[in-house]
């Protein structure tokens, strides 16, 4: 196939910068942003969709960017961890993270983290989950509220239970 | 595998593209198509990308009954006031698909169209008659945990992993597809085939056409439904075996029983026969036990995977259960 036919420029807002690159079709937005703009927040985990540690929000949503090809995510607007805070200083998910020992090696954690932000906006927004007794209720955000609703974002190094402390802290504060 | 991109200019526009090129694959939320291609498993040369067509609407309709949008994201499907209030079945088996995460991307007939498969499916080193017609079944003597026990064929014994599409067969859903001709309405519980010989065909679907809605009927008005699931793990694995159900009382009897058992089939598989015990008897354990057998006579399972049979039995038990003692909604 003639490369023209396979390759689309596209433009993305990344953290506030926005960047027009030149990608192949098959490129994952994923791979866009780490090996083309080099934002390394994002971290390739399983690549399948099933770990969550490649988590942005995409256009104000958590998404994983490994099963999203980037010229389908053209115009986008995203938003890694390393963009979260727009005053230098720690988002509030970032820093109980920190508070709580939330983490081990780290590798999932950006993932974690922007996982946690979605997941406290559609909290916000009155989104139920699976463990939601009263579907038609105001959600109320207990432990297994929190488990479930983070159930995208495995941690090998089972940092769990801290991981549940540090997304209570930002609810309770 | 390369391919060429479009993104779809209008309903017209996207069947325009397909009828042109052969082979192309209509990209939603990629959930599942994108893992398919990175797989090697599915290698369309042309992906057309309907995601932004505005089908993302949720309405009411004269009859009561409700209309959704092709591309209506699970997530909000879920968290719709109307669909938590009025068909709970639905919003419980949304929630319990995928992770929070993927529903954001996942849109309604995405979801339909995620393919029916199993871990060989999803191995191109091995034999599959879905994904090769006539290569073999690896899954038949192999690894069949999460594999059918109902209407499958020696050709393929995969079950389709949709949480949502059990809710809308036990809610007698409508599929709307659109092609050049017009507009279609497929009925949810004729639009998925069993393998049969076939096995590379997953829905009646046809090449050329698109998924543009879902209706709901009006919900019963009395009825109460619910979707329950077990997993191996509590949250983001598929189903082993889940089961839809909405049920009417009246003085006492069941006027109204719609079940739909997931995990099991090839599709959504509609329990008529169990509905059928349920209709005009008194809601009692024994009756309960009774429709269950009734549905599950036929079943064929593997060697591993039999234990879906108590499972099922028991599933289905304790949903009426549930539902006739007005424990859920």
């Amino acid at each position: 196939m003639e490369s023209s036919r396979i390759d689309a420029e596209i433009t993305l807002t990344v953290d506030g910068s926005t960047c027009t690159l030149t990608v192949d079709t098959r490129t994952t937005l994923l791979d866009a942003l780490r090996d083309r703009l080099g934002v390394m927040s994002p971290k390739k985990g399983c690549d399948h969709g099933q770990c969550g540690s490649c988590t942005v929000l995409l256009d104000g949503r958590r998404a994983v960017t490994c099963l999203t090809l980037a010229v389908a995510q053209d115009g986008a607007q995203i938003t890694t961890a390393s963009g979260l805070s727009d005053h230098g200083g720690l988002h509030a998910v970032q820093q109980a993270f920190l508070d709580q020992d939330a983490l081990q090696c780290g590798y999932c954690t950006p993932g974690q983290v922007c996982s946690a932000v979605g997941m406290l906006d559609e909290v916000k927004a009155g989104h139920p989950s699976h463990v939601t007794q009263d579907l038609v209720a105001e959600p109320d955000l207990d432990d297994a509220e929190i488990r479930e609703r983070m159930s995208g974002n495995l941690c090998r190094c089972a940092a769990y239970g801290n991981i549940v402390a540090a997304i209570r802290q930002v609810v309770q504060s | 595998m390369p391919f060429e991109y479009r993104r779809a200019e209008g309903v017209d526009g996207a069947l325009a593209l397909m009828t042109e090129n052969a082979g192309a694959a209509f990209l939603a939320g990629g959930t599942n198509l994108v893992d398919r291609m990175k797989l090697g498993v599915t290698n369309p040369r042309m992906v057309i990308d309907v995601s932004r067509l505005p089908l993302a609407e949720v309405e009411v309709l004269s009859d009561g009954g409700v209309r959704i949008g092709a591309t209506v994201r699970n997530s909000d499907l879920a968290a719709h006031p109307i669909i938590r209030s009025r068909y709970a079945v639905l919003a419980r088996a949304l929630l319990a698909g995928a992770s929070g995460q993927l529903r954001n991307a996942a849109t309604t007939a995405g979801n339909l169209m995620q393919a029916t498969r199993c871990v060989y499916f999803q191995d191109v080193t091995t034999p599959c008659n879905k994904r090769e017609p006539g290569s073999g079944c690896s899954a038949i003597g192999g690894y069949v945990r999460y594999h059918a026990i109902l209407g499958a064929s020696d050709q393929c014994i995969a079950v389709h992993p949709s949480d949502m599409a059990v809710a809308l067969a036990a809610l007698d859903a409508t599929v709307v597809v659109r092609d050049h001709r017009g507009e279609h309405n497929v009925p949810v519980n004729e639009f998925y085939r069993l393998p049969g010989d076939s096995p590379e065909r997953d829905t009646v679907l046809k090449p050329d056409q698109l998924i543009v809605a879902v209706e709901l009927p009006a919900p019963a008005s009395a009825a109460l439904s619910t979707y329950v699931k077990t997993r191996d793990r509590a949250s983001f694995a598929f189903a082993l075996v889940s089961v839809a159900a909405e049920i009417e009382l009246e003085n006492g009897i069941v006027a109204g029983a719609r079940i739909a058992i997931g995990g099991v089939a090839h599709r959504p598989w509609r329990a008529y026969k169990a509905e059928e015990v349920l209709l005009g008897s008194p809601p009692t354990e024994d009756v309960f036990v009774q429709a269950a057998d009734a549905e599950l006579a036929h079943a064929n399972p593997q060697s591993g995977n039999a234990f879906k049979i108590p499972l099922t039995r028991g599933v289905m038990v304790s949903v009426l259960r549930s539902l006739t003692t007005g424990g859920s909604r």
